[in-house]
């Protein structure tokens, strides 16, 4: 059978349309390949998008630089008015790292309680639902967390903290100004707030990842709950918590409406927790769809989006490494 | 003996530490959900869910627009990240064991947390600026570049719990391989799959800063992918510009109900419905 059917192509009685196929589909280029590559290629897209975003934001900003060079970034000035126009990217880059690092302050330690509540102390039979609602912080759209911001927390923080602190110590340069709440203080605690669910889940999956024996090891030489996560846990995952609250920090740096919302959005350099003051993402926000098409001031704001997007590569690529040098030991199956 | 009950009081200190913790964490959403609901409940009306905005001054406007506006952005961003995504997410599980795969890896986790007011700015130049003003399209390309990495990321973890002996079985009826992936196993993994679709929208749903800068917001129903659509956070945003105005306010507060409802009923569907899988997207989504 078999000799017969691989003679007759020899003996010219090849069906045309046979023909016809193995000339379209070579043996060497099968339907596989083309699946293959094309899955290739939709993976490419996300290199892609990474190499237009750079692309599209050096150049957008290329007629900022070269109107104001390095003063891009040194000098203390952000005036739009047509004629007194200057452009500075320095109140925002401080306003942003101000407020980024009230957030850190306050929410990694938070995170880590939480992390290490919930890893290694809390009753098996809460540790799941806790942190799925501690989870839904993440879920609440940044707007919410705006509207919230502005009409509830910042009262709580006007009254109840900044009141109080401008009372016993608002001789302090840092603690100046009227307390009315819409400035680097409330927005850099709505941060903390809103970095909680990221820090601590990355932290707390990090911490599981630790092996049994580290801890196995500590108890049997006597060790209490809080001992066994001092010296068997936290050691080892070190680098990992580390990187998740870099990443907390790109949330921070990133976060935009809740921050643009409560911030008050005067571009000065901050001197005082209670001033009013502005970050990369609000300036952004605030000023784009204002900006004519073409104009300086588009430019700028879009230079002010490539520092932002500098920043958050850096930072972002620096945590990435921390947290998957550590979970990697798991053989992947955390993430 | 001492040292022994200090070392116990410490144990107690950090338990009560961690509890405290929890607690101030859990306030703020305790908060959020009881504000958004005591402000935003009164607002609710018929008219309010299914009129235009129209004038915002106008104490009979509404947010239907804004209902519509998101919806119809959410579909258009499905159909753009969703098929990018999900081969994008194959290639990874399947042939991405390489230096290419790891790069894409990494890059997709990158740009997973990239600030969404950049991916504003990207898409303003290329589709804005393209048409010539601001439009749904481009809002759809922002919120397709955030939702991206969330779907490739959910599809590859769900392909790669496809046990390989349904992938032997395949190969061993002889059936090929681009024919096991597509028909087999994405079938096998469609519930982890959608589990990070319906994530990814419960994301995006709530995108403002990206809007702000491509679909600049609208008073009046959808009139075309190239015109500028109204969504609920732009519909919020704008509501509390004119705050000074307390029917606008009362508008903002309803639509974040609408907004909130919407997205923690996805969230919470999913994770009913998907108990104890993958914490990737939970944790990023």
């Amino acid at each position: 059978m078999a000799v017969s059917e691989e003679a007759r192509p020899k003996q010219g009685k090849t069906p045309a349309r046979a023909r016809l196929a193995s000339l379209r589909f070579p043996r060497r280029f099968s339907c596989d390949d083309v699946f293959e590559a094309s899955s290739i290629i939709f993976a490419g897209v996300i290199v892609l998008i990474i190499v237009v975003t750079s692309v599209f934001l050096v150049r957008g900003s290329v007629p900022v630089l070269e109107s104001f060079g390095t003063g891009f970034f040194t000098g203390k000035n952000w005036i739009a008015a047509a004629g007194s126009e200057s452009y500075s990217a320095l109140p925002f880059v401080l306003g942003t790292l101000v407020t980024s690092a009230i957030a850190v302050a306050v929410g990694v330690p938070l995170s880590m309680g939480i992390a290490i509540f919930l890893a290694e102390m809390a009753p098996w039979s809460v540790r799941n639902p806790l942190s799925r609602v501690i989870e839904l912080l993440a879920a609440v759209p940044s707007i919410v967390y705006g509207l919230w911001g502005l009409f509830v927390f910042r009262l709580w923080i006007r009254d109840y903290l900044e009141t109080p602190i401008s009372n016993y110590v608002g001789s302090f340069p840092v603690f100046q100004g009227t307390p009315l709440g819409l400035d680097f203080l409330t927005a850099g605690l709505i941060l903390a707030i809103m970095i909680i669910p990221t820090v601590s889940s990355i932290s707390n999956d990090v911490m599981m990842a630790v092996p049994a024996s580290q801890r196995e090891a500590a108890y049997s030489i006597g060790a209490t709950r809080w001992e066994v996560v001092r010296t068997g846990v936290l050691g080892y995952a070190r680098s990992g918590i580390f990187g998740a609250t870099i990443l907390g920090l790109g949330r921070a740096v990133g976060e935009t409406m809740a921050v643009t919302m409560i911030i008050g959005n005067i571009p000065a350099l901050p001197a005082s927790f209670f001033q009013h003051g502005a970050t990369m993402a609000s300036v952004i926000a605030n000023e784009f769809s204002e900006a004519d098409p073409g104009s300086l001031h588009l430019s700028a704001l879009i230079g002010i989006g490539l520092t932002l997007f500098l920043f958050a590569l850096e930072i972002n690529v620096f945590a990435q490494l921390m947290v998957w040098r550590v979970l990697k030991v798991r053989g992947g199956s955390v993430e | 003996m001492s040292n022994r009950s200090f070392r116990k009081f410490k144990d107690r200190l950090a338990y009560g530490l961690g509890v405290l913790c929890v607690v101030l964490a859990m306030f703020p959403l305790a908060s959020i959900l009881f504000e958004v609901v005591r402000n935003g409940l009164p607002a609710i009306s018929v008219g309010l869910l299914t009129r235009p905005t129209g004038n915002i001054t106008d104490p009979s406007s509404g947010i239907g627009n804004a209902i519509e506006g998101t919806l119809i952005l959410i579909g258009m961003t499905c159909l753009i990240a969703v098929p990018i995504g999900l081969f994008a997410g194959i290639y990874l599980a399947e042939f991405g064991d390489n230096k290419f795969g790891r790069t894409i890896r990494f890059l997709n986790d990158v740009l997973a947390e990239f600030p969404s007011i950049v991916i504003g700015i990207l898409a303003f130049s290329i589709v804005v600026v393209a048409i010539g003003h601001f439009s749904a399209m481009a809002g759809a390309v922002a919120l397709s570049i955030i939702m991206l990495p969330i779907v490739t990321r959910t599809a590859e973890e769900s392909i790669k719990l496809v046990p390989s002996s349904i992938r032997d079985a395949a190969m061993a009826l002889g059936i090929r391989r681009w024919r096991t992936s597509l028909s087999i196993v994405l079938v096998t993994a469609k519930d982890g799959i959608l589990t990070g679709i319906m994530l990814s929208i419960a994301r995006i749903a709530g995108e403002t800063a990206p809007l702000l800068l491509t679909v600049l917001g609208s008073g009046f129903f959808f009139s075309g992918v190239d015109q500028p659509i109204d969504a609920l956070p732009l519909r919020i945003f704008t509501d509390y510009k004119n705050s000074n105005y307390p029917s606008a306010l009362a508008q903002g507060w309803g639509a974040a109900l609408v907004l909130v409802v919407l997205v923690l009923s996805l969230n919470l569907g999913v994770r009913f419905l998907t108990r104890g899988r993958s914490t990737f997207a939970r944790a990023r989504a």
